[in-house]
């Protein structure tokens, strides 16, 4: 399912004291089977832009396609693009409303008009893929525990077996563990299923290692579109935007400007220690050769 | 979509209007109210609709948003007008020389009730565009004060309107997000039976009331938590006064009053 944005502007409360410019002139492509992550930090519209994805919200201009169709179209076409593009929203544990799990994560496949069968085995298999045991889904949504909620929330969409999956904040509000969790899950629904995955979040160090594609906003704007590499090597005005790069990044980035000869583009401990491993060798054999 | 109703409608903007107490206002509102029930002739509507134009000019709002807050009611005006226009008895008013119906007395009625119903809803818009709601609560918690004295909860009156006010752009909001998040489970709001949409509504109603009695239990904790314990010995952060200019505007509103009626019942 390839997406196409094209010189997209939205505003917030056209015409009023209010009135604010949320994106603006936005231009991506994302191809089949990509997983990126979208980053950037609070207010700069991460959300509005993930909902242009499955036309709940409409551009002011530019225009939005996904494989080809417009998000402006309507009827059946629109209700085609929803079950094409799942948008899991920001704290969607709020959304829920049925007296079971089970119903509650069926609402979205029932809404597509699926036989009964098909519909058991998909709750089945999303609950299973978001790591929820088979005996909560009999329980009430509102008895489970925030992070149980929010998977019931992410299975009820990752039922309907869109082609696209985005997940706006799926580790707000969680703890460590459970942010952990959540993100492994989602690693693995990429891994396994062929679905182009688009994961928002404010946290680099959340996403990095899971994506293999970045986008950068800032204040409505594209800051930064490229590979994990690209991006970080782009640190230091990373960090000028206020967004937290890995703290591993931020220690061989002071190191690189004190003058060490060593890659700036490091991003995990692993790599971190395999180079500094190689830099002292480098300065031992040096000196012994000196 | 929701979020696109101006409700409070504050308008938020420096003038000399939005600078007066709430008091001044809200007693000028009603005596307003009065003065437009109370005008006949046509010159008591001449001094209130100048009367109005200036408080529209002093607000420094657009007039276009006085617009704005015309047009919901202005199939009511039209509605009422031409009842007015064609039930009321008395002397045929041909046009153009044929008889339609329409009498003298129904023509002046109706152009009466209109001119009555727009100065109306101008005035009022005029006291909430120049008036944030908190400020109008207050103004009104101040002005039935003296009913404290035999037992009428002023303060928690106040107290729960402005709460009111303040969670209807978060609980528009929040709708509107639920809205969104069930559509994108591929639910429609606007298609099917009367009986097919009703029940459509409930993905929608059992989370927002859910979050609204959260909210409200929050609400309840953190005001607790700052030890509120009721409306005895509160203090404000922005005190309302009477000053000078509230001296001016209501002298000023007193002239125009005492014209309608001396144009009225004396002339
Ligand atoms: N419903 C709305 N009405 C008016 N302005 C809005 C609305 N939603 C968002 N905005 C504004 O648009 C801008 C972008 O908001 P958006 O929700 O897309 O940010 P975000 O990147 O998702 O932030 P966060 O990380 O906090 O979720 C913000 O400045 C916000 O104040
Ligand atoms: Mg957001």
């Amino acid at each position: 399912m390839a997406i196409k944005i094209e010189n997209l502007d939205y505003v917030y409360m056209q015409g009023s004291p209010f009135e604010k410019k949320a994106l603006d002139n936005i231009n991506i492509e994302i191809k089949d089977g990509e997983f990126v992550g979208l980053i950037g930090h609070t207010g700069s519209g991460k959300s509005t832009l993930v909902q242009h994805l499955n036309g709940l919200l409409k551009p002011h201009s530019g225009h939005v396609f996904i494989n080809e169709h417009e998000t402006t179209e309507k009827g059946e076409k629109l209700k085609k693009l929803r079950c094409d593009v799942g948008l899991v929203f920001q704290y969607p544990e709020h959304q829920l409303f049925e007296e079971t799990v089970y119903k509650d994560i069926a609402y979205g496949p029932t809404n597509l008009g699926l036989p009964k069968e098909e519909i058991d085995i998909r709750v089945r298999d999303a609950a299973r893929c978001v790591g929820l045991p088979p005996e909560v889904l009999d329980k009430s949504p509102f008895d489970l525990s925030g992070g149980q909620k929010r998977r019931v929330a992410i299975a009820g969409v990752i039922a309907m077996k869109p082609s696209v999956l985005v997940l706006d904040e799926p580790t707000a509000g969680l703890d460590p563990a459970g942010r952990e969790e959540i993100l492994s899950q989602i690693k693995s629904i990429y891994d396994e299923g062929n679905m182009t995955v688009i994961l928002v979040s404010h946290s680099m160090e959340d996403v990095a290692r899971l994506v293999n594609r970045l986008i950068v906003m800032n204040e409505g704007k594209v800051f930064a579109d490229g590979t994990v590499d690209e991006v970080f090597s782009r640190g230091r005005e990373l960090r000028n935007i206020g967004l937290n790069v890995p703290q591993v990044n931020v220690l061989i980035d002071e190191l690189v400007a004190r003058g060490l000869n060593i890659n700036p583009n490091i991003y995990t401990v692993e790599n971190a220690k395999n180079e500094l491993i190689e830099y002292f060798k480098r300065i031992k054999e040096g000196g012994e050769n000196a | 979509m929701l979020k696109d109703i101006t409700l409070g409608q504050y308008f938020p903007i420096d003038s000399f209007l939005h600078r007066l107490d709430p008091r001044t206002k809200i007693l000028i509102f009603i005596l307003d109210i009065v003065a437009i029930f109370m005008a006949q002739t046509v010159e008591s509507y001449v001094v209130l609709i100048l009367f109005t134009f200036l408080v529209m000019l002093i607000s420094k709002v657009p007039v276009k948003m006085y617009f704005k807050g015309l047009k919901p009611i202005l199939y009511i005006i039209v509605f009422t007008a031409l009842l007015n226009l064609f039930l009321t008895q008395g002397e045929d008013l041909p046009i153009f020389g044929y008889s339609v119906g329409i009498t003298v007395e129904g023509a002046i009625v109706a152009a009466k009730m209109a001119t009555r119903l727009v100065l109306l809803i101008i005035g009022s818009s005029a006291l909430t565009y120049t008036t944030s709601p908190m400020a109008l609560t207050d103004g009104i918690e101040k002005l039935l004060k003296p009913l404290s004295k035999i037992g009428f909860p002023t303060h928690e009156l106040a107290m729960m309107m402005s709460i009111a006010i303040k969670f209807i752009p978060t609980l528009i909001e929040e709708t509107d997000k639920i809205i969104k998040a069930q559509q994108a489970r591929g639910a429609s709001f606007d298609t099917g039976s009367i009986f097919k949409r009703a029940k459509a509504l409930i993905p929608m109603l059992v989370p927002l009331f859910i979050s609204a009695f959260r909210r409200a239990d929050e609400l309840a904790i953190a005001m607790e938590s700052r030890c509120y314990t009721g409306g005895d010995g509160r203090t404000r952060l922005k005190e309302i006064k009477f000053t000078h200019k509230d001296l001016a505007a209501t002298i000023c509103f007193l002239m125009f009053f005492a014209c309608v009626i001396f144009l009225d019942f004396i002339f």
